[in-house]
This record gives structure tokens, sequence and C-alpha cells, in this order.
């Protein structure tokens, strides 16, 4: 018996269902994850940023399509609305330094927030980005679901969008180290809170394997940054006339 | 397990609900956030399966990011022709913003009474 042609079938039908997809996902993140673990937990072996290079590189080299690919792929990224729910929790449970903390988190969330938008706007209009790229910039610093649709309003491209959070995501849990030991910040709730406004949960999880408080924290600003960006970011955009 | 998880899509739902129906700004997972937190403020205190299930859900929160960031394969055109801007406005954007938040939250922390100060770095 041949063995090729028969593989080939099968590769054509397993390439018609979601579960080539969805099962790529999980391996190239169990092997990121791995390789990150084996590191340490060195911020330079972002599991993200390697379970994507790990997708690209499969997807590319059996020519497959991303439409085929997130078929599979769209049930993890679903979970994205319900973690997003679910974010209600660690901000309880940090109910009481919420409430001790209120005013200096709120400001530094504001200030956080709105030079996260204006820098990114700012030279994304200086270095010559097109429009839409500029609109897909701006909310690029908040959790996936909510920065899609905030793009979504105020005219930038929602899969271009989740693309740049990823990417800041992926820079922000690696620079964090560096940059705040360099700034001299040492209380972790601190460090926490910066790393959740710049770096959304992507560099919460990585707080979090980091330590609980810092995790707690930049859950926290993760999620106030979230709601501030959804509410803000299509208002200011409005007022400017843009 | 299956019943925390039944809650936060049914918040969503009721999120998204909401959401088309005021034809508000923001997206319905951000309302259905909202919401759970206003049930837990009133009922005061927070069950074990819906913090076991949260737990689980943002413990893997970085797997989540993954099926958006393979996205980059059909910007590949625009990423191309713009890298430069792109990328360091995200870079820049990225530092500067965590630099903000950082150094004003630890000036306001600095400038409030002593009792608030050792409790906020605890």
């Amino acid at each position: 018996m041949n063995v090729a042609p028969k593989l080939s079938e099968i590769w054509v039908y397993l390439s018609a269902t979601p579960l080539l997809g969805l099962t790529l996902t999980l391996l190239a993140y169990q092997l990121a994850f791995a390789i990150y673990r084996r590191s340490g937990g060195n911020p330079l072996a972002n599991p993200v940023a390697i379970s994507v290079a790990l997708v690209v590189t499969m997807l590319t080299l059996t020519g497959t399509p991303y439409r085929t690919y997130f078929e599979g792929a769209q049930f993890v990224h679903f979970l994205l609305g319900p973690a997003t729910v679910a974010l209600a929790i660690p901000l309880f449970t940090q109910l009481a330094r919420l409430k001790r903390m209120l005013l200096p988190l709120l400001g530094a969330l504001l200030v956080g927030s709105l030079t996260a938008s204006a820098s990114a706007v700012a030279i994304g209009w200086a270095l010559g980005a097109s429009n839409e790229s500029i609109r897909s910039l701006a909310p690029k610093s908040v959790t996936t679901p909510i920065a899609m649709g905030v793009a979504e309003k105020i005219g930038g491209l929602p899969s271009l969008t989740a693309v740049l959070v990823v990417t800041t995501g992926i820079l922000g849990a690696i620079a964090a180290r560096y940059l705040l030991n360099a700034l001299r910040i040492e209380d972790h709730a601190i460090r926490g809170f910066a790393v959740g406004v710049s770096a959304h949960g992507i560099g919460t999880a990585r707080a979090f394997q980091v330590s609980e408080e810092a995790g707690a924290f930049a859950a926290l600003a993760m999620c106030l940054n979230g709601i501030a960006t959804a509410l803000l970011l299509p208002l200011l955009f409005k007022a400017f006339g843009a | 397990m299956l019943a925390a998880l039944t809650l936060l899509l049914l918040l969503q739902l009721i999120g998204e609900v909401f959401v088309q129906f005021f034809a508000l700004p923001v997206p319905g997972p951000v309302i259905g956030l909202v919401l759970l937190f206003a049930g837990l403020l009133l009922r005061g205190k927070l069950g074990d399966d819906l913090r076991n299930t949260a737990n689980n859900l943002l413990q893997h929160l970085s797997l989540l990011f993954v099926p958006a960031g393979a996205g980059v394969m059909i910007h590949a055109a625009r990423v191309a022709d713009e890298w430069l801007a792109l990328s360091v406005a995200l870079i820049a954007s990225t530092l500067l913003s965590m630099a903000a938040t950082a150094l004003t939250l630890k000036f306001f922390l600095r400038h409030r009474q002593g009792a608030d100060r050792k409790e906020g770095a605890a």
C-alpha cells in the first residue's frame, strides 16, 4: 500500500475541520510554555511570541490560509470574551486595597492610558503610517476584545488592532523587568499596575509569574484601562472630529 | 466550573444585548465585567466555583492571544509597508506608558499620609 496518497487524503480531510487549527494552537502554546519554563522564566522567551511564530511557520509551510486556521482557533479566541468578564474577580478580591489606593491608581491609570494612545497615534502619524493604521494603533494597550471593539468604533481595522495588541503585550512583558529596574520601581504593586496598564493580559500573565501581588495589580490595571479606553477613546476621537 | 462558565457567558450575552440596544460605545464583555463586579459588590462574597473557574481562565490568558497574534499573516503586506512607523510607535508608546504609569503612581503614593503609604506598599 502506498502511504503518501493516503496521507494527503487524510490531510485534505483534516484541513477542512476545525480540529487542526485548535490542536495546532494548543500544541504550539504547550511547546512555547515549556521553552519559557526551561529558560527559567526569562522574559525574552515570551510564550505568546514563540507560539505565534510556531503557528505562522506551520501555516506557511503547509500553505494553510489564516482563515482556515482560524476556523479552529476561534474557539480559543472566543474565550477572551468570558475571560474579560472574569476580570471582575481579581478586581473584587483586591477591593480593600483598591479602595485605599483609589485616587492614586485612577490618576496613574489616566496618565498611563492617555500616554499609550496619544504617543502611539502621534508617532504613527509622524512616521507616515496610513490613516487606518493610526486608528488601529490607538487602542493597542488594552486586551483584545476591548481593543477590537474600540478599533471598529473609531474606524480602525479590528484584525490589525488584534495583531498590534498582541505585539504590544509581548513587548511590554519583555521590557517590564529592565525598564522598571532602571526606573528603580521596587514596589510590586506599582510594577504590576504599570505592566497591566501598558501591556494588558500578556503583561499580566507575565506579572503573575513574577509574584501574586504584581499579578493582582496588573489584572486590576488591565481591567481599569480596558474600561477607561472603551469609554474615553471613542469620545476623544469624536471630540477631535477625527 | 460549568455553573461559573455559564454565568460568565450569560453576563457577556447580557452585555452584548445592552450594547446593541442602547448603542453603547463599549464592547459587550466590558458591560458583562461591570455587571459581575456590581453583583459581587451586592452579594459581598465570592463563591469558590466562580473563583476557581476565573483563576483557570485567567491563568492561561496568554494562550487566548495566540490566534489573534497569528493574524499578522493577513496583514503581512501592510506590516511590510509600514514596519518602521508601526514598530517605533509600538515600542516607544509601550515603554512611555509603562514608565508614565509607574512614576505617576509612585509619586501619588509618596504624597499621601504615612499610614496610607505603608498600607499601599504592603
